[in-house]
């Protein structure tokens, strides 16, 4: 899921005793500890509030300027990096001016809007809510009447190349569950993972500095390690033990919370950008949909990997064993097939797909987050139920729907919501399949 | 170092109304997870849900601080009932992941800045206190001793809370020893029994599920009362952390929840100030915000630890495991 955008610490009752100011300590610790980016207030201690969304096509615009003028004296305030702005106001019932600064806009893009001699200054009623949105219509004239179908056209690349990253994920999901059982909540931290190693191989502190075709395989063979050492102390015992699946899935919640706090521990609450992130774009498909060169390898590497997976599961031995223990673990078992050996294979493999896929989120954000993994983990399961519980060609088809449903949707949507358009599908097809697309019937139980 | 201090800071955490509002939630998981053997994954969103239901019928309907509440606990009720129909017939990992997807889906409704003259958007909500402090009887001024010294409003706060607190606890050791709950029982332990002594599973589960989430959506109202609501906060994080209280104290068991919930908030008080201490004055070589994070780290590795060695938390009973599939 996309973490909270800008928060600010609630403000504290207005006698404060000992207990709200512990109560203060303890909010303003969790604020700190989620690595909230802080907001652009104006005047912290107004109790009522203008704000509004700048955004061309979808994406925010950051550092536009606005001013807002009326009861309690001018302000002035800029987008954040997720296009947001607001400003705190002493005056409910009010009515105020809010003047979008053209000049702080990118080249050729104005406020547009065809009824309005000057469409960048609006008037915001502050009613009895105390709160109210203004937002501005920003584009370049012809662009928005032409756009619908190369909208259409790149939102369903996109949404083909995030498929195919959540993909990558979820197969590993997948087989981990069909073998084990275990609804992994730790998977998202074994994206990350890839991420966050890639990100000190190629250094940008004093580490180690490999060039990134180098580092990328690194960062793969070591999630595959990781995935490995995490079945060797942990999930292997737990197997020995008999610990039941809703044990194992708690532990794995348990995983994911002390992994996701040590990345944050190491590389703290900020976004860091891999080399060539910013690559530019160039249009292809007669300029239907516009792409950079990572866009595409990402796109290439995802295909390569997923087809050679496929192959791997439907005819090496080993792919066969692990689909028959998904079947029939003691059936397997007593066919001579050593399962602790094929899940132990299982782990490595699906840790090094996720971290895979981890680096190409990072590119796909842009940008690696200790929480970027926890952030799409309800997505890959959501491909993974989709798909049917436990078969890994249906996690994958269940990532393709989600991931260019999550980025078509976006075009009727707001784009704050688009992942949650993803689960209430999620949550309706359960309702009409709930064995998922590929799933059989008897696995519902 | 001071200890005093640090000290005095951890007694406070014992009579703070998020510890009230976590024993609430915790309870109300009880009632899921405990004794109907339901994986509820989606605490968060029943907080949210009495928390924001609480504070938008104070500021965009206008009621008082009571009715407000009501409708906190009502809207738990509805989502209980949405949830339950498509997936209280599936298996139990089903309703994990339905829950704590729509847990997310209503974060990022709340979240969103389409619905930001409701909900606040990435703010919150704040500025309701008004209908709740004038209720107070409690006159002006500051009372108690030590670290619970608090001021009248203060104390109106956790005297509603634990309040509330003890009426819920009584209401569901009653009912669990009740037939109704040693039915919910046996569904925990074999729910096709059960239906063979024709009982109705469904309904018994539906029940189970409404309750736990009133309960749950009562801690977000008690965890609202005192301050703001803020979307940050009810994050999938919060549903682990409820989560880690409960298996503390014994999921099985009606004071378990409120003990761990006292003991969780105890302990992450005391982590709080005492790792940024040791960092400060350099016995530990990390710095302050890393020492922020630690103890977020330590609450992963407990849970992990509680729920492979002593999975029925400190009052439960191994014979009365709730992992029983």
């Amino acid at each position: 899921m996309r973490s909270p955008t800008p928060a600010i610490a609630p403000p504290r009752p207005k006698k404060a005793g000992r207990a709200s100011v512990l109560i203060g300590a303890i909010v303003a610790a969790f604020l700190l500890a989620l690595a909230l980016p802080t907001a652009a207030t104006a005047a912290d201690g107004d109790p009522y509030r203008i704000s509004g969304n700048v955004q061309l096509d979808g994406e925010p615009l950051e550092g536009v300027r606005l001013v807002i003028d009326g009861p309690g004296g001018e302000q002035e305030v800029e987008t954040d990096e997720a296009g947001q702005w607001r400003v705190s106001v002493p005056e409910k019932n009010e009515t105020y001016t809010v003047t979008l600064d053209e000049e702080t806009l990118p080249e050729g893009i104005a406020v547009i809007d065809p009824e309005d001699d000057s469409p960048n200054e609006k008037e915001a009623e502050v009613g009895a809510g105390g709160r109210v949105t203004v937002n501005f219509f920003i584009g370049e004239g012809e662009r928005n009447v032409t756009s619908f179908g190369a909208q259409l056209f790149q939102r369903i690349f996109q949404g083909i190349s995030f498929g195919l990253m959540l993909g990558l994920a979820a197969v590993g999901l997948s087989l981990v569950f069909g073998t084990t059982g275990i609804s992994n909540f730790a998977h998202g931290e074994m994206v990350t993972f890839g991420a966050v190693i890639t990100s000190a191989l190629v250094g940008t502190g004093a580490t180690l500095l490999l060039p990134l075709w180098l580092a990328i395989p690194i960062a793969i063979v070591l999630s595959g390690v990781f995935g490995y050492v995490l079945d060797l102390i942990l999930w292997r015992p737990l197997r020995k033990k008999g610990v039941g699946v809703v044990q194992l899935m708690i532990v794995s919640i348990g995983l994911s919370l002390a992994l996701r706090y040590t990345y944050q521990f190491f590389i703290g609450g900020g976004t860091t950008q891999l080399p060539y992130a910013t690559a530019e774009k160039f249009p292809i498909f007669g300029g239907l949909v516009s792409v950079s060169w990572i866009d595409l390898a990402t796109i290439a590497i995802c295909i390569i990997v997923i087809v050679a997976f496929a192959l791997w599961l439907t005819y090496s031995r080993i792919g066969k064993a692990t689909r028959a223990i998904s079947d029939n673990p003691s059936l397997a078992s007593a066919s001579g097939i050593d399962v602790d050996h094929v899940v132990r294979i299982v782990w490595i493999v699906s840790a090094a797909l996720a971290g895979l896929a981890g680096i190409l989120y990072a590119y796909y954000r842009p940008g690696l987050k200790w929480d970027m993994g926890a952030q799409v983990l309800l997505l890959i399961f959501a491909a993974v139920t989709l798909g049917g519980l436990g078969t890994a060609y249906g996690a994958l088809v269940g990532a393709l729907i989600v991931g260019i449903l999550v980025e078509v949707s976006s075009l009727w949507i707001p784009a704050d919501l688009k992942y949650a358009g993803a689960l209430v599908v999620l949550i309706v097809i359960l309702l009409f399949r709930p064995q998922g697309i590929l799933g059989r019937r008897e696995r519902i139980g | 170092m001071d200890w005093l201090q640090i000290l005095s800071n951890t007694g406070a955490a014992i009579l703070a109304p998020t510890t009230i509002a976590y024993a609430l939630a915790a309870l109300g998981l009880a009632v899921h997870f405990g004794f109907a053997g339901l994986l509820n994954m989606g605490v968060a969103g029943f907080m949210a849900l009495g928390a924001y239901g609480y504070a938008i019928s104070i500021l965009t309907f206008g009621l008082p601080w009571w009715a407000g509440a009501l409708i906190g606990l009502g809207a738990a009720a509805i989502f209980a009932l949405i949830l339950g129909i498509p997936t209280l017939r599936l298996r139990g990992d089903y309703l994990a992941i339905v829950t704590i997807a729509a847990a997310e889906v209503l974060r990022l409704l709340f979240l969103t800045t389409t619905f930001d003259e409701v909900t606040g958007s990435a703010d919150g909500l704040s500025g309701y206190h008004g209908s709740f402090r004038e209720s107070n009887p409690i006159p002006d001024g500051t009372y108690g001793f030590g670290p619970w010294t608090y001021n009248e409003n203060d104390w109106w706060v956790r005297i509603i809370g634990l309040i509330t607190l003890a009426v819920a606890t009584f209401f569901v050791w009653r009912i669990i020893h009740s037939p109704w709950g040693r039915v919910l029982k046996g569904i925990r332990e074999d729910e096709d029994a059960v239906r063979a002594l024709g009982k109705n599973v469904f309904s018994y589960k539906m029940q189970a599920l409404v309750l736990g989430g009133v309960l749950i959506a009562a801690g977000g109202v008690v965890y609202a009362l005192p301050s703001a609501v803020n979307p940050g906060i009810y994050v999938t994080s919060l549903t682990f952390f409820v989560w880690t209280g409960l298996l503390l104290g014994g999921a099985a068991t009606v004071f378990g929840p409120l003990l761990g919930s006292l003991l969780y908030w105890i302990v992450f008080t005391f982590l709080g100030n005492v790792l940024p201490a040791l960092a400060q004055s350099g016995i530990l070589p990390i710095t302050g915000i890393q020492a922020g994070t630690l103890r977020y780290i330590l609450i992963g590795v407990a849970l992990m630890l509680l729920v492979i060695f002593r999975p029925q938390g400190i009052l439960g009973n191994k014979k009365e495991l709730t992992f029983v599939k």
